[in-house]
């Protein structure tokens, strides 16, 4: 569905809420870890577990990563408070949640999509995380049914950003680049680790359909979106969901609706009530956070570069698209920094994209291999001292041994790439002994080139060039 | 025995130099402790084997020469509402009963470590609200001047610990009040200073924006003393002021000479004509010291309490969410967890406690937040901007503390109104967070003790100290 | 527009409501001993209706401070088994709670 207009001319509206962990060492405002995987209640003290008499103090670090995110997202970072919202649920502590309310610290900024289509942030605002309940009996281990709930406040007071965009997202399409993009920017700018299978980036969606022009139409928000790819399934079906109700007459209902990534299909969690009554106050135990311009300009003068940048950057290297799978992969993973580094090792540019591509695919660091042995090999290939194939055998040895002079290597395994006189002599040497298959091939079936080149292969005991011997082969027939 | 020292500074002193040890002075409080407690229930917990280790430690350590703070050996009355690691903790409230902290509060970690010894955790008003220590779960607390009265409140257990003996000086808090009002009624000092100079870490939260910790104590000097141990900045309040703890002690001493202080023409009325002619006094003899007594209005502080009875209840009914029956304290059996919440804070809480969190969370909902929150704060800023105003023109200001002396036990406790009319001269201090302390000064009707406020600009404890060192002086001609 | 007044009286219903949002069971003889008391509070308020507070800013802190932050830094945890021992209700290192039917 990745059409401005859905069928009968409905218009899709998504606003998404994405909460980010942020990759702090301590909570966002006591000084236990912030790690996830330990052991049950292990990261806890007064604060985290709100015991009586315990008071919030405010980490550095966790605001200076929000301010990274803002600053990355184009906002304006401006002075700020903290309020409390009130509600009671098991896995609170103090029976509210401390989060920034009508002052946020990161206001209107925006996200560039492929093809300069831009999407609006309202807000980015620090808040607490709650801890995680597992619910025990009953046979979904879902809350209905079970019999009773066990509470690990380890990840409460976990610091979160919460990014809200504004409802500017028109297909699932651009709901998925949306959280992709996020993503490639929280993990350039350090801010989290942004593992949405473990909840370290969450994905809520505010969808709503209406016929352009309209008046916005009553939104639900879709939760428990674990993946970019549940994303798109998520609100395609969300806003098929809206649009076969209002095609029958029916409203929608504002409610808050589960993601069920097994079944396809989303379920009603809770109404909106009257009873959300947060009760909203200034958080008297914290004070307000005002970060000065020469503060916000340090961070911006340290930010590192961003996706789109080093996108750009890549490709004006490589000559690979900006919006080549390739260069969106390698930046992502943070490996476009080393491919720099092969070409400044004097290694070839669009050999090493797709060298580091396949070699490096299970890293998302930097590559522990020396640079200039990619480098080398880039330029054995291109030169054609070696073929594509034998590259490919020296790359994985050079990968499995941390490095490795690709040139003695070849020279050990007596890889070496045929010149073209050899080339050709093998050409006509197999058009002599297969008549009938280059005739074929001349008649313009082009399978039959399969059984030419493998021929040669066979003869040259793979050290020919299958481009080349094409090529050859092609000019053959030409004549 | 008749030669032991009694008061803090003179207990410290005799304690360092070895001329009388620890372990007799705590003897002597524990002997008044065994004689009259059961009449006066001061206490919610002695803890009279701890205090005799704590004793004799000191004691070692002032015969192997090392060194000793500045309240050593001084016998310490606790509010039972700071948090003591391994100690009960109950804010005299049946939903924290038998609950012992894992930690301590700031205070209880810096008297401790200036020697001073803690005998026990005394009474209060449940959850530090009410003005008579009615309000305690486990029985009122009693004057020790005249067992048929109230020790007002919510401190009273640590006023009356103090005025009977029990110990050498107490910790209270005070959030409208809740330190000078008993002080004044007990006849002993009680100060409370600067919001912020005092760290709230550890102390069990009534109203976050008012609350403040203080002393109780049998001279002016002592109350120095015990300020200057506890106060100065605390990294982990975020309230607190970063600045030292001032020296208040070589205040006391240094008179009035010169010194403006103000007398409120349009004070609230309603005090016992023998309160007004003790304030009466008080100015005769601050001018016969020779400062120059200056007429101040503030206008707006007959709203005063109408907007600390909105203000602290709203911070208290989110404060006291965290009483839920999850992780500490009292749970009421239920199959189903909000059935649980409701079931255990209805039977953990007291009658005024619940009167307390009805209406501050009625304030804060929504459709009534602006109307009756939004505009309490709009009054608590006319009434500190009164201040501001008479602090221009003078240095300190001094009233009643309390409108009454000592009321018989029942007399207003079916009134909630006319309890509250008890904070009537305490609260705009508290509003305003500006120090504001207690000193007896001659007696009223029944020959009950009677307490001059005075009342100073933020951090003015210097000069308001001056005033206390000087009225307490005259204090001892009166008839 | 006009500001909200709190002329209004606090209801039964408002009791009902808040006692609910405030999660404390209060019986029929409560609601109505509440109702009462609350609006004899309230009633005081009428009072502070009659100042003209439109140019007042609310004051939100006692003391004046800004920009008050702590370093990244571990510091010790709670020891589980001593926190768990005061849970009313613990199992497998966790807090135990009835089951949870009302959403938060
Ligand atoms: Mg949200
Ligand atoms: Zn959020």
């Amino acid at each position: 569905m990745s059409d401005m207009l859905l069928h009968n001319g409905w218009e899709l509206v998504v606003g998404l809420e994405v909460h980010v962990e942020l990759a702090t060492k301590t909570k966002l405002f006591s000084g236990s870890p912030n790690r996830f995987g330990d052991e049950p209640n292990t990261n806890i003290d007064p604060v985290t577990l709100g015991l009586p008499g315990a008071l919030p103090v405010l980490n550095q670090h966790a605001v200076e990563l929000a301010m990274r995110i803002g600053i990355a997202l184009n906002c304006t970072v401006q002075p700020s408070t903290f309020h409390r919202k009130n509600y009671f649920y098991p896995d609170m502590p103090k029976a509210y949640q401390i989060s920034q309310y009508d002052q946020p610290l990161n206001v209107d900024g925006f996200l560039m999509l492929p093809g300069e289509v831009r999407i609006g942030v309202e807000r980015a605002h620090l808040e607490e995380d709650t801890g995680k309940s597992t619910h025990i009996g009953g046979a979904t281990g879902r809350i209905h049914g079970s019999e009773y709930s066990l509470i690990d406040f380890n990840r409460a007071g976990v610091p979160l950003v919460e990014i809200v965009s504004r409802p500017d997202i028109r297909t699932s399409e651009q709901a998925r680049q949306y959280v992709t993009e996020l993503r490639a920017i929280l993990l350039a700018v350090g801010a989290s680790d942004a593992k949405m299978e473990e909840g370290s980036m969450r994905v809520d969606a505010n969808v709503s359909v209406r016929k352009p022009g309209d008046e916005l139409g009553t939104r639900c928000e879709i939760k428990n979106v674990n993946s970019v790819r549940a994303v798109g399934r998520a609100i395609d079906y969300e806003a098929r969901r809206q649009i076969d109700m209002l095609e029958n007459g029916d409203r929608v209902r504002q409610e808050t609706r589960h993601w069920d990534d097994g079944e396809g299909r989303t379920h009603t969690l809770r109404v909106k009530e009257d009873a959300d009554d947060y009760r909203y106050f200034l958080e008297p135990d914290l004070v307000p956070l005002a970060p000065s311009a020469e503060w916000v300009q340090s961070i911006k003068d340290n930010m590192p570069p961003l996706p789109a940048a080093r996108r750009a950057r890549l490709s004006a290297i490589t000559g690979a698209s900006q919006e080549s799978e390739a260069v969106i992969v390698i930046v992502e993973r943070g490996q476009d920094d080393y491919i720099h580094a092969v070409v400044a090792a004097g290694g070839d540019a669009s050999k090493a994209l797709v060298f580091v591509q396949q070699a490096f695919a299970d890293e998302t660091a930097q590559p522990r291999v020396p640079a200039k042995d990619i480098a080398t090999l880039t330029v054995m290939e291109r030169d054609g001292k070696i073929t594509s194939t034998q590259s490919k055998t020296l790359l994985a040895e050079i990968v499995a041994n941390g490095g490795g002079d690709a040139v003695a290597l070849a020279a050990a395994k007596g890889f070496e790439a045929l010149d073209n006189s050899a080339a050709e002599k093998m050409v006509d040497d197999v058009i002599a002994a297969q008549p009938e298959a280059w005739a074929k091939y001349c008649a313009g079936e082009e399978k039959a080139m399969g059984a030419l080149v493998g021929a040669i292969m066979k003869l040259s005991q793979g050290k020919a060039d299958g481009k080349v011997v094409t090529a050859i082969f092609n000019a053959r027939r030409n004549a | 025995m008749a030669s032991l020292p009694t008061t803090a500074a003179d207990i410290a002193a005799a304690v360092s130099s070895g001329t009388v040890t620890a372990s007799e002075v705590l003897e002597k409080h524990l002997a008044a402790i065994a004689a009259r407690e059961t009449d006066v229930h001061a206490f919610n917990l002695i803890t009279a084997d701890a205090a005799r280790q704590h004793a004799a430690r000191i004691d070692a350590d002032v015969a192997d020469g090392k060194p000793v703070g500045a309240l050593a050996g001084v016998p310490l009355a606790l509010k039972d509402n700071m948090c003591t690691r391994g100690i009960e903790t109950t804010c005299s409230s049946r939903i924290l009963e038998g609950w012992k902290p894992p930690y301590d509060a700031t205070v209880v970690q810096r008297l401790r470590d200036a020697g001073a010894i803690m005998v026990g955790k005394t009474n209060l008003d449940e959850f530090a609200m009410g003005s008579s220590t009615e309000n305690s779960a486990f029985g009122p607390t009693k004057n020790p001047l005249d067992l048929s009265r109230v020790p007002g409140g919510s401190s009273g257990g640590s006023a009356a610990a103090v005025a009977a003996g029990f110990s050498a000086v107490s910790l209270g808090s005070d959030t409208g009040g809740s330190i000078r009002q008993p002080a004044a009624l007990c006849g002993v000092v009680g100060v409370k200073p600067t919001y912020g100079l005092v760290s709230r870490y550890g102390l069990v939260a009534f109203a976050s924006s008012l609350d403040q910790i203080g002393p109780f104590a049998t001279t002016v000097h002592d109350a120095a003393l015990v300020t200057e141990v506890i106060a100065g900045h605390d990294l982990m309040d975020s309230t607190s002021i970063p600045q030292p703890a001032p020296n208040l002690r070589s205040a006391v001493g240094q008179g009035v000479a010169r010194m403006r202080i103000g007398r409120v023409t349009d004070l609230p009325g309603g005090a016992e004509p023998e309160v007004m002619k003790r304030l009466d006094d008080a100015f005769e003899a601050l001018a016969a010291a020779g400062a120059e007594i200056v007429d101040v209005t503030l206008p707006s502080i007959e709203y005063a309490l109408t907007a600390y009875y909105l203000i602290a209840p709203a911070e208290a009914s989110s404060n006291l969410a965290r009483y839920d029956g999850v992780r500490y304290g009292l749970r009421a059996p239920a199959s189903e967890v909000n059935a649980m919440y409701g079931a255990t804070r209805a039977a953990g809480f007291g009658d005024e406690v619940k009167r307390r969190i009805m209406l501050g969370t009625y304030a804060l909902s929504a459709g009534y937040f602006d109307a009756y929150y939004g505009k309490a704060l709009k009054v608590r800023r006319l009434i500190a901007d009164d201040f501001d105003r008479a602090y221009t023109q003078v240095d300190a200001i001094i009233t009643p503390t309390s409108p009454m002396v000592a009321f018989a036990f029942g007399d207003k406790v079916e009134d909630p109104m006319a309890m509250y009319l008890c904070d009537v001269y305490t609260i705009p201090s508290n509003l305003a967070g500006h120090p504001a302390m207690s000193v007896p000064f001659g007696t009223g009707a029944h020959k009950l003790p009677v307490g001059i406020q005075i009342m100073a600009p933020a951090l003015g404890e210097v000069p308001m100290f001056r005033v206390a060192g000087a009225l307490e002086s005259a204090a001892r001609g009166l008839k | 527009m006009t500001s909200p007044t709190s002329s209004s009286s606090i209801s039964a219903a408002d009791v009902i409501k808040v006692a609910r949002l405030a999660r404390l069971d209060i019986d029929d003889a409560q609601v109505e001993h509440f109702t009462e008391q609350l609006a004899k509070v309230l009633e005081h308020f009428t009072d502070v209706d009659a100042l003209d507070l439109s140019d007042v800013q609310p004051m939100t802190q006692a003391y004046p401070l800004a920009n008050v932050l702590r370093q990244d830094v571990e510091q010790p945890c709670l020891d589980r088994d001593e926190v768990l021992a005061a849970a009313p209700q613990a199992q497998d290192g966790r807090f135990r709670v009835p089951t949870i039917n009302g959403e938060a």
